[in-house]
Parts: structure tokens; sequence; C-alpha cells
């Protein structure tokens, strides 16, 4: 695993952005310019943008690191000052990241940041994370409460709620912190944007009902998603990255080829089509997917490709309403919504991309979004009359990842699929 | 004839069936897995083939008038003499092996005594074998490197003590030996042991001979075979000719008990629950994660601690009164645990029992999460031949899921490599 894995244009524009953008994280003391740490989903990008401030979201420097296989020691380092064995990895990746000198991907230590914008949406760890930062860095932290929704539905409270919150202490904070006075239509220009971005990649997604389908919707998901996740969304590289990206779709389409593998190879041989649920493990990333392509499985679709938005619900960030817009973008990000709105939208995948089943990946520290996964799986599967599967691993504690399981559990799920297939087997004799 | 044959590759045991083109079981074969699963695969599945031939055997003489209601002594001898000329055979490797490893500067002007005095000590061992081969003799164990230890322990401390050399002299050849001898793989020839197993037997040779000798001439075509469980991968197979262990199983209970839809298996280092459909497909499996609590290498952990037989643990635990609660089926936290409940003054019994209960009150929460307990109930594993534990699961299942049928079988440990040589026969039957 140790070669260089393959990428494709797309990949390498992304890898670009990102290193540009830690760039301009790490270079804030030269150019004055204001940091902001954040969360992915019911991220502000566009907001913040506003306000000339960089956006830094902490939960993507923990996959960073669990992906340069760093994390494990910044975990342990946590655990030393007393952090528990079940809390947050991605938490526990920062705070250990901060005890050892807190050093950026490119090399430099991340300056302390100017705000905290804690719009925090589904995790209530979010909340004790901040906390924690807070007490760290002595700076402002401006909270959006983003109501959940549980009742599977928002009402036009609830978006009041948010926007009266913009109006009166997200933006006036912002602006203390930027000294940049806010500018309504700049927002607009912003969003606009992202509506196209949006499009492009929702159309991206929607690629995984073709056959042999030309997208991984969880392992090359991960990609498809980053930009529009993270410090990009709102910006004319966002719009150009998705416009490269669907470009690279159609032509898998036209070529009849499945998605590349970090092998170098199309992958286009599949067998097994999945919908998963969960976040994927960042410590054996690469060795997590090849279990998958090896034996011939894709995934059409996947729930953690909308954590930072539910695009393919039909929201779109609308420059019209700019607060409005943002307010519904939080409301409705995948980890807002109720237990059974998840088995719906599950359920709609399993059958709108013609999936074997749903495979749901169990993340060990994360107790606010395991919790219920099993009762989801069996109501999917009653519903769909198509068999799930459960595995355990955690995001980025290696010591969580236990291959020889994790294979063996997903080889007995394709076998499984294999036989249901060809009708059982056949009349037995008993021995 | 055509054989199909499976073989499960378990952590502890290594296990090898073999089966006619409509299901019928016609032997089983168990090894222990060593750290060569090549070599176990090899062996398990050679045993599997010497079981077949009994069978064969068996089929043959049925069709002898003479012998009727005699035929499982005469199977019985046959055997008995057989696993003689084997445990002679294998006798010979290690004597061979042994002398071929007296080398190095610590044996220096010493070759010649230990080389006598090893030649010694085989003679005894090779005496010492026709008694425990004897009729009625009684075998710790079937395997090889138990067998074949335990002697040559006893016999080469007396007769170095005899010669004036030093055990460890020995030892030392000894334990760099039998690891190679384990480690080779069988040799061939089994007609020409069984041969010579039957010219060794005292029972009616001019009546049997005809027919063991026709059954043996019957060639065992290795038609199509399936690997399984944690060693599968290490088996020099097509792909295809791998299942997963959860399959297998599933189908193993199925062909054991046809009425089968739930399936608990606790091994050495996994449980699974497992529900199966009316044609042994697995329709949902749920398994522990990385860690091996309350699993069978439990249980050996806490023999080792106790300074037990794993096999002493089950009767040990029936004859308590009195249920300790333990909560921890972790077994780096169980040698503490059972310490502390030795400290309070409880009775080693009750104790065990405690842990027992611990074992499947761990397993119910992963059969509730595979989906819960249905008609019939197979539980299958090494953990299924303890009697405490089958107590405890008998009375949960019962608290938990009412009347429920629960089978359990005495060839449970073959489970995986049935369910194997099942989906042998269907790759190529069906």
């Amino acid at each position: 695993m140790s070669t260089e894995a393959a990428k494709e244009p797309s990949m390498l524009m992304q890898k670009e952005m990102i290193a540009r953008n830690y760039e301009a994280i790490t270079s804030k003391h030269e150019t004055g310019r204001k940091v902001s740490s954040t969360f992915v989903p019911g991220n502000l990008n566009e907001l913040l943008m506003c306000f000339d401030i960089v956006n830094n979201l902490p939960e993507i420097n923990a996959i960073q690191a669990g992906m340069r296989k760093a994390s494990g020691g910044y975990i342990m380092e946590a655990e030393k000052s007393g952090h528990s064995e079940d809390v947050c990895t991605y938490v526990k990746a920062d705070i250990g990241q901060m005890s050892k000198g807190n050093i950026a991907p490119n090399g430099k230590p991340y300056p302390d940041p100017d705000v905290l914008m804690l719009s925090y949406t589904g995790c209530y760890t979010f909340m004790k994370w901040f906390e924690l930062l807070r007490e760290q860095y002595k700076c402002p932290t401006l909270m959006l409460h983003v109501p959940y929704e549980g009742d599977g539905h928002s009402t036009k409270n609830m978006r009041d709620y948010i926007v009266k919150q913009l109006k009166e202490v997200v933006i006036p904070g912002l602006e203390e912190v930027s000294g940049v006075k806010f500018d309504i239509d700049r927002l607009r220009g912003y969003l606009k944007n992202s509506a196209k971005a949006e499009d492009d990649l929702v159309w991206c997604l929607e690629q995984g009902k073709h056959k042999p389908s030309p997208i991984d919707a969880y392992f090359g998901g991960v990609y498809y998603i980053g930009p529009i996740f993270t410090a990009f969304r709102g910006t004319e590289d966002a719009v150009k990255y998705y416009e490269m990206l669907r470009a690279e779709v159609q032509g898998r389409i036209d070529r009849k080829e499945g998605p590349l593998t970090p092998e170098g190879t199309s992958f286009n041989d599949q067998k097994y089509r999945l919908v998963v649920e969960g976040p994927p493990n960042w410590t054996h990333f690469r060795e997590f997917w090849k279990m998958f392509y090896d034996e011939g499985a894709v995934v059409v679709a996947s729930s953690y490709t909308k954590v930072g938005g539910m695009y393919d619900l039909g929201f779109r960030h609308d420059p019209d309403n700019p607060l409005e817009s943002l307010a519904d973008y939080c409301l409705g990000c995948y980890t807002n919504r109720n237990l059974p709105t998840r088995v719906d939208i599950l359920a709609k995948y399993v059958e709108e991309y013609e999936a074997d089943g749903l495979l749901i990946n169990s993340i060990k520290s994360c107790n606010s979004f395991s919790a219920g996964q099993l009762m989801i799986m069996k109501e999917v599967e009653r519903r769909t009359g198509k068999p799930g599967a459960f595995i355990e691993t955690d995001l980025v504690d290696p010591r969580y990842f236990s291959a020889a399981n994790v294979k063996n559990r997903l080889e007995s799920y394709f076998q499984m699929i294999e036989q249901k297939r060809r009708g059982g087997g056949s009349k037995t004799v008993a021995a | 004839m055509r054989c199909f044959i499976g073989i499960d590759l378990g952590s502890t045991t290594t296990k090898a069936v073999v089966m006619d083109e409509n299901t019928q079981v016609l032997g089983r074969g168990i090894t222990n897995s060593r750290s060569n699963y090549d070599t176990a695969a090899a062996v398990s599945k050679q045993e599997a083939l010497i079981d077949t031939r009994l069978t064969l055997f068996r089929r043959a003489l049925g069709g002898v008038p003479e012998v009727a209601g005699k035929i499982d002594e005469i199977i019985s001898d046959l055997e008995r003499n057989f696993r003689h000329v084997q445990f002679l055979e294998q006798l010979g490797d290690l004597e061979e092996t042994c002398v071929k490893n007296i080398k190095g500067p610590r044996f220096a002007g010493k070759e010649k005594g230990v080389q006598e005095t090893l030649a010694e000590v085989f003679k005894r061992l090779r005496a010492g074998s026709d008694q425990l081969f004897a009729v009625g003799g009684k075998r710790k164990s079937d395997f090889f490197r138990d067998l074949a230890g335990s002697d040559f322990m006893t016999v080469g401390e007396a007769v170095c003590k005899d010669a004036g050399l030093g055990f460890d002299m020995i030892l030392n050849v000894y334990d760099k030996s039998i690891i190679e001898v384990e480690n080779r793989p069988p040799s061939g020839d089994m007609e020409g042991k069984f041969i010579r197993a039957l010219e060794k037997g005292q029972m009616a040779n001019n009546l049997i001979a005809k027919p063991v000798q026709d059954a043996l001439a019957i060639p065992l075509e290795e038609t199509y075979v399936v690997g399984t469980g944690y060693g599968r991968v290490r088996l020099p197979f097509p792909k295809e000719h791998i299942r997963s262990e959860i399959l297998c199983h599933g189908l193993g209970a199925h062909m054991m008990y046809p009425e089968t839809r739930t399936v608990l298996d606790i091994g050495g280092q996994d449980t699974k629950g497992i529900q199966v459909d009316p044609v042994g497909i697995v329709e949902n499996f749920q398994m522990n994660d990385r860690c091996a609590a309350g699993c069978g290498r439990y249980l050996g952990y806490i023999a080792d601690e106790m300074n037990m037989g794993l096999h002493e643990l089950g009767p040990l635990a029936m004859n308590s009164t009195k249920q300790v609660r333990i909560n921890s089926t972790c077994t780096v936290f169980a040698g503490a645990e059972l310490r502390d409940r030795l400290a309070l003054g409880e009775k080693r019994e009750d104790i065990l029992a405690g842990l027992h209960r611990a074992i499947i009150l761990r397993a119910m929460s992963i059969l509730s999460r595979a989906g819960g307990v249905k008609d019939q109930f197979t539980f299958t594993g090494g953990v299924a031949k303890n009697e405490a534990a089958v107590r405890e699961l008998r009375k949960l299942i019962k608290e938990n899921y009412g009347d429920v049928q629960i089978n359990i079988n005495p060839d449970s440990i073959y489970t995986g490599a049935l369910g194997g040589a099942t989906f042998a026969v269907r790759a190529v039957v069906n």
C-alpha cells in the first residue's frame, strides 16, 4: 500500500486547492487575514468569505492526520491528558495535535483561530469540542443553534430562529472579529456559485444509477464532496472543480467504465451494488476500499456524502433568499435528520440506485451518530427486502480497525448476496 | 468415486469433512492448527480421507454375512492398527529428524552419546506404543505431538539418568525436531498403511481381507474442495473455492438440522449469531468485533489461570450450588476478577458457573443484535461441548424466547467444514 495512489485531474486540482487553503491558514500572521475554526455539517463558508475570513475545519484536519497515519499518536497524547477511550476520536486527534506542536499538513504551525464558529448541526459533541478549544485559545465563540429535526421536518419557526441568530449574533460577531462590514450582495454572489457547483455535484452523485456505476459514492465520494463540504463552497474554484468532475464522470459513462481505483485501474467488473451508511475509516482508507473493489463491490449511494448538505433532495443555496437559505441548509444536513427520515432516505437509495443492500459502517467512538443504526438496518431490510450488514470501525483511531474482522464480515455479506441472488441452494439431504 | 471436501481452518483446530455427491458425509478429520495452516489443511484432509476409507470398509463389510454383528469391532481394530502404523511412521520421522539436529557447539564431542541415548529413547517409545495402541488402550489425545511428547519426557528423563547425560541435551533436540515433523505435510501411501494394519490385526483376515482391499482400490477423487475459517486465505485454492465461515456455519447447521433458523457459534476467537432461511442460506448475522471477550479463548485462559484442563471447567462448574456474578468477559480482566472472587472466599465451582453465565450473556447480546432466536436453534463450536455453558444457554433461551428446540450435535465442531463440503457439492452438482 505504500505506492502513490492513482489520481484523476479533479483530485489533483482539489489537492492543490486544499494546499492553498492550508497556506492561507498558516500564513495569517503575514497576510493579516483572520481565521475561523468551524465544522463541516452546517458550515457557513459563504458567510465567512464575506468577511475575508479563512476557514479552518478541525474535522478535516483530523481526517488528514488519519490518512497520514499521524492520528494514532495524537489520540494517545489526548488520552494522556485525561480524555477517555470512548471520546470522539476527531476531538482527541485535534486536542492531541495541539499538544504535539499543532503542525498543519504543510509543515507549518497552525496559528490560533480568531473565532470559533460553532454552527453545530446534529452532533452534540461539537459543543463540548469547542468548549475545549475556547479554553485553549481564549477567542470569541459564535454559536448558531440549529434545532434538531426531531419530528422529521423543519418549521418556519426554526428557520426564523436561525435567521434571527444570524442577524443578531453571528453577523455582528464576524464583523467585530474581522473589521469588515457585512455586504449581503457579496453573499448573494457566493451563493450563486454554490448553487451552480451543487447542481453539478448532484448530477455526479446521481450517475451511481448507471450500470456499471461510473462513480464510487463512498470511497470516491469523499473526493467528490471535498470542496463543497469544506472551505470552497461559494468559490469560483469549486465551480470549476465540479465542472471538471462532471466531465470526468461523463467520460466514464461514455466509455462504460467504472470509477478509478487507487491502483489506477477502472473498476468495471461490478458484482455488488451497495448503499453505505456512516463515515469511512480514515486510518486504513485504501486497505478498506480495496476490500470492496477486490470483491467486486461498488458503492452506488451513501449517506456520508450528505453530511455537509442534502442537495440530492432538492435543496440549493439561494441568492434571492440568502440568510433563509443558509438556515435551510443547516437544518437539512443529514446529521440533523431524525432516525425515521434516515430510514426513508436509505431505503429510497436502495431502491432508486437498484442496490443489493445496505451496509452500515458503525463508528465506535461516535455515540450520537451510531445510536439506532441497527434499528435503521433492520427497518431498511424490512422495507426493501434486501439484506443488510453491519461492520464496526472508527474514524481516526487506528486501534479500532481490525482488518481480519472487517474483511470477514464483508466477504460474508457479499457471498450472502450472491447466494440470495441464486435463489438459495438445492434441496438438501440431512447429513 | 467423487469426493467433495470442506476444510475449516479455525484458530485452534482445523477440521475437514468429505462428502459424496448426495451430500452424505463419508469422513471427518481434525488436527491442531499449529502456526502452519498449509500443513493443518493437508493433515485434516488426510484424516478425513482416512475416515472415508473406514466408511467404505464398513459398507463393504456389510455385504459379508459371516461378520454380521462384528463390524464395529473389526473397524475399530483396523483403525487402531492403522493409527499404530501411522504413529510408528511419524516416530521414525521424529527420530531421523532428531539425529539430524544433533549439531552445533552445544553438542561438540558429545554427538555419539546423545545419538545413542536417543536411539534407546526411541526404542523404548516404539516398544511402549504397543501398549498405547492395544485393545482398550487409553490415549490422551489423537494428535501425534501430544502422544509422542508426553512419553518422550518420561522415557527420555529416565534414559538420560541411566546414561549420565543431561536431559536438556535431548530435550533441545526434541523441541527443534517436533516442530519440523509437525509442520511436514503428511506422507502419502494411506493404502499401504491400511494393508499393514490389516496384517497386524487378529481378526478373521481371510474373511475381511478381500472386501477391505476392494474398498481400498476405490479411487478417492478430490472433485471439489472448499476452504473456510480464519486461515482460508492461506489455502492454495482459487477464490471461488473459498467461502466465508459465516455462510459455512449457517449451511452446516442446516445440514445437521434442516429446520434450523438461528445458529449460535462460539469458536476460539469469535462468537457469531446467524439467521438462516429454509434452504440454509444466511439471511443475517452479527459477530463480536475486534475483541474476543467471552469466546473459547477466554475459557482457555481461565483454565490456565486455574491450572486446569479446558475440558475440566464445565464439569466443575456443574457442581456449583450458588452463582457468583462475574461482570467481565474481557479475557485480560478475567484473571483479576477470578482472583478477586477467590480472595473473597468464593468456591471455584461457583465462580466458574458465573464465568460460564457471563459468556452466554454476551452471546445472548450478539444473538439479539442478529435478530433474536427463532425455532429451531442450533448451537455449534467448541464451547457447545461445555455442559455448563449449555446449561446456562438453555436457561437464558427459555427465559427470553420461550420454548425453542435447541440442537447440539456431538459433531458440532465440524459444522463449518460440513457447510464447506455442501458448498462443494452445490458448486459441481447443481
